[in-house]
């Protein structure tokens, strides 16, 4: 799972296309399932936004209780499935849970690391009915100049882009960016240009999970910014017509904050490894969750009847500035998690929008950043590392 | 409006990775691509289910669905859809 910005399924709604009003005040179907599949990852990436206590969580569920929620939240109308993880390939029965879903009607996103792809899953995948991959690089800046020195992880990137293109699939790549990498924009493009991508996403780190504990060491200055965006648009020019290049802009750099999950309980469902239905997949670190179980009650039950998915639901929840503001519709007052990690508060105006009065928090995290990037390599702190380990101390805490 | 980059005789087909189908939780046809979704209104739906099934020229299609709305003058009004379509890239040629 990567800290990246999700996409929202009825983005494209054009106007000869649509015959939905957005009505708020009724409950939507969701059209999102994210499944993370397993905590199980054979990276460590110190960005990852999966809880920093995922060490503690054992039991996945079986093949049957994932295909029972596939099934459910199909008939409630979802059309897009992401598997996801940790590493969605380290689950055996995925080829099973591919084919089901599929069968089923799902539109399926695999999303990985591509770290135990080979050319014959890619094959096996593409018989079972896989729509799509997307493969994430966990380009931290020693992994990215290993790959563009040509390791054999470079070599076997090479492979896999071969077989991934050679089953007819739109080559979608995603990099992660922060201070460490953003500077090799153009390097990263260089690769996807070998690869043959068709889409890149430069997705911008998220502070979530393990990258909210590394965000001194993760976040990007303003001049490295300036400078990506100056040369993603110049290979978005270039490329025009062969390549689609999306940059975003993070969020801590924005006035206005992203309107995250598209609304909270409006289109995204997540189920964790464990059978957790979340609004979205940081929403277990928020307080007065009642965390339901897919095993204990229906996907129905779940996301219409839940105190979880109505808690910020339309917009009887909000607090000043949005409760008055009339972009709420807009954000829907941005990030719930991010308001309550920053401000202790997840009614909160998400602090990166300039009417929030806590907008000064962004600033300051911003400011750490640029500090502790002025100071000697030696003195730095060390980026924590998602690992099993790390996981077990840091939730001891 | 820019010069069309198809005419009559363009076989157009769904782009890589779209796929059409009907939604009976929606009630309507949709478009779903890598992690997105188009809900296409009844004119639009009939359009992209004919390019779906069949490959055949912009002019064949307009025929054809010309026929089964018993000779309404459409062509007007596939012409507007496939420019849009064509334009946010859910069909190629």
């Amino acid at each position: 799972m990567t800290g990246s910005e999700n996409k929202t399924p009825d983005r494209a709604v054009g106007s000869i296309g649509s015959s939905i009003g957005h009505v708020r005040d009724q409950i939507r179907q969701p059209l999102w399932l994210l499944a993370e599949l397993t905590y199980a990852c054979p990276l460590q990436c110190p960005y990852c936004s999966n809880p920093m206590d995922f060490a503690k969580i054992k039991s996945e569920l079986t093949t049957e209780e994932w295909l029972t929620v596939f099934r459910q939240a199909r008939e409630m109308g979802a059309t897009q499935l992401g598997l996801s993880g940790g590493e969605p390939l380290m689950r055996h029965d995925l080829p099973i849970l591919i084919r089901e879903a599929r069968k089923m009607g799902f539109y399926t996103n695999l999303i990985t690391s591509g770290v135990g792809m080979d050319a014959a899953k890619v094959a096996e995948f593409k018989e079972a009915g896989l729509d799509h991959i997307q493969v994430s690089f966990q380009a931290s800046s020693e992994d990215l100049n290993n790959l563009i020195a040509g390791t054999d992880a470079f070599k076997h990137k090479i492979e896999m882009a071969k077989a991934v293109k050679a089953n007819d699939y739109p080559m979608v790549l995603c990099f992660v960016t922060h201070r460490q990498n953003i500077e090799q924009v153009d390097e990263i493009l260089d690769l996807c240009i070998e690869l043959e991508a068709d889409y890149v996403e430069l997705a911008t780190t998220q502070y979530y999970g393990w990258a909210m504990h590394n965000r001194d060491q993760l976040m990007p200055l303003k001049e490295q910014l300036v400078e990506a965006e100056a040369v993603a648009h110049r290979y978005q020019e270039e490329q025009k017509g062969k390549m689609k290049i999306y940059y975003v802009v993070p969020d801590y750099y924005e006035d206005r904050p992203k309107a995250c999950m598209n609304g909270w309980g409006n289109v995204f469902l997540t189920v964790t490894p464990d059978g957790t239905a979340l609004p979205c997949h940081a929403a277990r670190e928020l307080p007065g969750m009642t965390l339901p179980n897919v095993r204990d009650m229906s996907i129905d039950e779940i996301w219409n009847g839940s105190d979880d998915f109505n808690k910020y639901r339309g917009f009887d929840w909000m607090t000043e500035p949005c409760r008055s503001c009339d972009e709420k519709e807009k954000d829907f007052g941005g990030c719930r998690c991010q308001a309550y990690m920053l401000t202790g508060d997840a009614s909160n105006t998400d602090p990166v929008c300039s009417k929030s009065p806590n907008r000064h928090l962004i600033d300051e995290a911003i400011a750490a950043g640029r500090e502790e990037a002025a100071k000697p390599t030696v003195e730095q702190k060390a980026l924590v590392f998602r690992n099993p380990k790390n996981s077990r101390i840091i939730s001891a805490r | 409006m820019s010069e069309r980059e198809f005419n009559d005789d363009t076989v157009l087909v769904l782009a890589q990775g779209y796929r059409f189908q009907w939604e009976p939780a929606q009630n309507c046809n949709v478009l779903l691509y890598p992690e997105g979704m188009v809900k296409l209104n009844g004119g639009a739906g009939e359009i992209v289910k004919l390019i779906s099934e069949k490959e055949q020229t912009v002019a064949e299609h307009i025929a054809e669905l010309t026929a089964a709305f018993n000779g309404a003058d459409l062509a007007e009004d596939v012409y507007s859809f496939l420019d849009e379509a064509y334009k946010n890239d859910w069909l190629r040629k």
